[in-house]
């Protein structure tokens, strides 16, 4: 069972799901889980991108919670149809609910997806992610962007295009060193 | 009579008192909740319009990402609008997001008028992007503590977007303001075209008070002074001079709007309208 007794705003990163305490059945649903891809980054689980917050089994019925990464993030959808096909596949009912809290973070990404990220051409998000949560001064709306490494050389030397990407979650850099432009899946 | 003795009558006046109370405070909510989704909705529709016509491409698609964040925000105060709706007449007149956001007309919604301006050039676009997403944060900021759980999940998500928004539009004004004549130029007359309708989202009614003072609410008039000074650092790093003329413009949060909205909302809900019960 994955805790979600988690602060807003203090990322944390949850317990593994698949070394949970819950005996077959259970460890079956977050295997079948983690087989869904993420429709837009398609080497990464919805498990290792942090998104299923829950699951909850009775005999054929499982509920599913799951948790958007961005508001407007058009997977969601798509996820949950997923979902649904995955558990269908094996004569199971799945619901789908989603949850707003704690909202999602990539500090939540396990480390091995944000490796493959970096080999599938996305630079990963840095971790921690860093906080939006103090209004008292007008710094931390300005941060400044820091480096982010070239997922193709390697190189430090690179530059912020846009602050989006193909996606929401992802900005546009370039290298200054080996001159290709990559997406780097923004630290949330 | 009731266990104390009291008279029926008098419980029972005591009770619709109450309920009284709990329908007059839900009413109040549900209007803050449409002001909470029409200015997003209303604003990723202007931005959206730059889909396929943008600058460059990667302005393009910037622009139609921040519109898609503000469209799942809208959302979601939509469907937490719609539920109140439900909790004070029914869930047979309850409005889902869709009927909220197309099967209305422009005298329903509650959106600012500074979002509802046309994009003009790209300075336009970016300077309402730039006077509105400070507001937003500073805004959802305090929502985050709402004794509403909901307002306070939606705020605690929402403001995460809203921080990257913040970030490109300064960058963006920066480098325009203290870029060539010609940018300089027209950023400063976009400052001026759009500077009259930003007090209003500092101005407080008795919606924004009463639910203010439940804890509910942020009060807009504590935003102000925060907001004039992130925007002030802004355009001194742009090189740009802050408008001193009137920023008084205001109605749009409660229903009075300028023509542009009519306009927009022909074009966003002409399908809709159209063609009811439309899927795809």
């Amino acid at each position: 069972m994955v805790s979600a007794d988690v602060g807003i705003g203090l990322p944390v990163v949850l317990a593994k799901p698949f070394a949970g305490e819950a005996g077959g059945e259970r460890r079956g649903a977050w295997q079948v889980l983690g087989e869904i891809m993420d429709p837009e980054v398609p080497v990464v689980s919805i498990v290792e991108l942090g998104i299923v917050r829950d699951v909850r089994e009775a005999d054929v019925r499982i509920s599913v919670t799951i948790t958007p990464t961005y508001s407007g993030c058009p997977a969601m959808n798509a996820i949950a149809e997923d979902i649904g096909a995955a558990f269908a596949r094996d004569g199971r009912v799945a619901e789908v609910v989603t949850t707003l809290a704690p909202a999602w973070t990539t500090d939540w990404m396990a480390p091995e997806a944000k490796l493959r990220l970096a080999s599938f051409g996305i630079a990963p998000p840095r971790s921690p992610a860093p906080s939006s949560i103090d209004v008292t001064g007008i710094s931390p709306l300005r941060r400044r962007s820091v480096a982010v490494a070239c997922p193709h050389c390697g190189s430090m030397e690179t530059s912020l295009t846009a602050q989006f990407g193909s996606t929401a979650c992802k900005a546009l850099y370039r290298c200054n060193a080996c001159r290709e432009p990559f997406d780097y899946f923004k630290p949330h | 009579m009731s266990a104390k003795g009291r008279p029926e009558r008098e419980h029972r006046s005591a009770q619709h008192e109450g309920d009284l109370i709990r329908a007059s405070f839900d009413a109040a909510l549900h209007e803050y909740l449409l002001r909470l989704a029409d200015s997003p909705l209303v604003l990723a529709q202007r931005l959206t319009g730059w889909v396929g016509r943008g600058p460059a491409i990667e302005e393009d698609i910037a622009l139609a990402n921040v519109g898609l964040d503000l469209l799942g925000q809208a959302r979601m105060w939509f469907a937490y609008a719609g539920e109140v709706e439900a909790r004070i007449g029914g869930a047979t007149v309850a409005r889902d997001e869709d009927t909220l956001a197309f099967h209305r007309d422009a005298p329903a919604f509650r959106n600012l008028l500074l979002v509802e301006q046309p994009n003009g050039d790209y300075a336009q676009t970016i300077v309402r992007q730039f006077l509105f997403d400070h507001a937003q944060w500073l805004l959802l900021a305090r929502l985050q503590q709402s004794a509403d759980a909901r307002i306070g999940e939606i705020a605690a998500k929402t403001l995460k977007e809203v921080t990257y928004h913040v970030e490109r539009s300064d960058d963006w004004v920066i480098r325009l303001g203290d870029g060539t004549d010609e940018s300089h130029g027209r950023m400063q007359r976009a400052l001026a075209a759009l500077w009259m309708y930003t007090g209003e989202m500092f101005a407080a009614d008795d919606v924004d008070t009463a639910l203010a003072d439940a804890g509910i609410a942020a009060d807009p008039r504590v935003l102000q002074q925060p907001w004039l000074a992130a925007v002030d650092a802004v355009l001194d790093d742009a090189t740009l001079a802050r408008p001193q003329q009137a920023n008084d413009q205001r109605g749009g949060r409660q229903g009075r709007h300028s023509e542009h909205l009519g306009h927009l909302l022909c074009e966003m809900q002409f399908l809709q309208r159209a063609y009811p019960d439309a899927r795809w």
